[in-house]
């Protein structure tokens, strides 16, 4: 292992952020630390994730899309991201891609993502 | 004025902040840093330390160098540069120079040779705008363009900016920030990019263009002399 990998494993380590296993499809809610002033309050995000990005490294993001009063809605975050209190699959989709860029040009019925009904949980994983 | 230090650069990562941010770090790394030799007013003019980073096969070192380093009696070096410095911040031969040398959000300056890129054109040399994708423009759509006036003065000026050789030069990115240190390993590291490419030395000096902060040490951090065989040990397992 080189220096920047142990470097990363190590901060990943330190952080002891639980990731539950999800993938692109799924829906997933993310509980995200908002500032007001002084006050901190976790905000609840919930949409498709679209897409991750850079594995489970400490680069590792994911987009999470919504409609949101009939706008389309994308959010980025990194993984890792101190600012992120939670994550939470709350349905898991069937797809065939790894980018769902597709469901930008597409609304309502052809929206849709099937739900996956013989889930595995990884092995090894508690999710 | 402080001594600086020589560093190898190990790469480039992220770090996450209790607050929430994100800080892009280059991690450079300090591998048995010594003093060499010292450059004293009286005996050659001016006062300076010579600082020896890495290591070296004794083999591998030309005898000149090898008698260097046995008059200072350190390891050979790999990697060999000079530092002006006050004469009141001479530091004895045979120190060792570790990592907490900087203070945290204290401000530096990073040298080192830049990555080469061979011949590069005026558009990626220079930032040109390159010609236009239509309107007539055939198969130069990335030249320069004209290079000067017509007759008079007949000639193109000395210094025109064309294409030609990039990068592999020494280039000094001034006033990074030393966000974190880590004395055990010898690990600094420095908010954004520093010159050079992965593996590559490069020399740290406190910024000119900033206040040196207080509580830095002077004239450096130096390991403590008991400690070095028990210290050493484990920052040599981590490189492997």
């Amino acid at each position: 292992m080189d220096l920047i990998a142990e470097l990363e494993a190590e901060q990943i380590a330190a952080l002891g952020k639980e990731i539950p296993d999800f993938k692109a499809g799924d829906t997933i809610r993310v509980g995200y630390k908002v500032t007001e002033g002084t006050r901190t309050r976790v905000q609840n995000y919930e949409g498709v994730c679209i897409s991750r990005k850079n594995g489970k490294g400490i680069a590792g993001s994911f987009t999470v899309r919504k409609i949101s009063f009939g706008e389309g809605v994308e959010r980025v975050f990194p993984l890792y991201s101190t600012n992120i209190d939670s994550i939470t699959v709350v349905r898991r989709g069937r797809v065939r891609r790894a980018k769902l860029y597709y469901l930008r040009s597409r609304r309502g019925k052809s929206a849709r993502i099937a739900e996956v009904t013989n889930y595995k949980p990884l092995k090894g994983a508690d999710a | 004025m402080r001594s600086g230090i020589i560093a190898k650069k190990v790469g480039m990562t992220r770090l996450f902040m209790e607050d929430g941010k994100q800080i892009p770090v280059t991690v450079l790394q300090l591998e048995n840093l010594q003093v060499v030799a010292q450059r004293t007013a009286d005996q050659h003019g001016y006062s300076a330390v010579q600082l020896g980073c890495g290591s070296v096969k004794a083999k591998r070192v030309s005898k000149a160098m090898r008698g260097h380093f046995a008059v200072a009696k350190v390891e050979p070096k790999r990697k060999v540069a000079e530092f002006r410095v006050a004469p009141e911040n001479l530091i004895d031969v045979g120190a060792e120079i570790t990592a907490d040398h900087y203070a945290e959000g204290q401000f530096v300056d990073v040298s080192g040779t830049s990555i080469g890129k061979g011949f590069a054109g005026g558009m990626k040399r220079h930032n040109f705008g390159g010609l236009r994708a239509s309107h007539g423009v055939s198969i130069s759509h990335r030249s320069h363009g004209s290079t000067g006036q017509c007759q008079n003065p007949g000639k193109v000026f000395k210094g025109k900016k064309m294409a030609g050789h990039m990068g592999a030069v020494r280039v000094t990115t001034q006033n990074l920030q030393v966000v974190k240190t880590d004395a055990d390993r010898g690990l600094v590291f420095i908010k954004g990019a520093v010159p050079g490419s992965k593996g590559g030395w490069v020399t740290v000096k406190d910024a000119v263009k900033k206040p040196l902060p207080e509580g830095v040490p002077t004239p450096a951090a130096i390991r403590a002399t008991e400690a070095p065989a028990a210290a050493e040990a484990p920052a040599e397992g981590g490189e492997e």
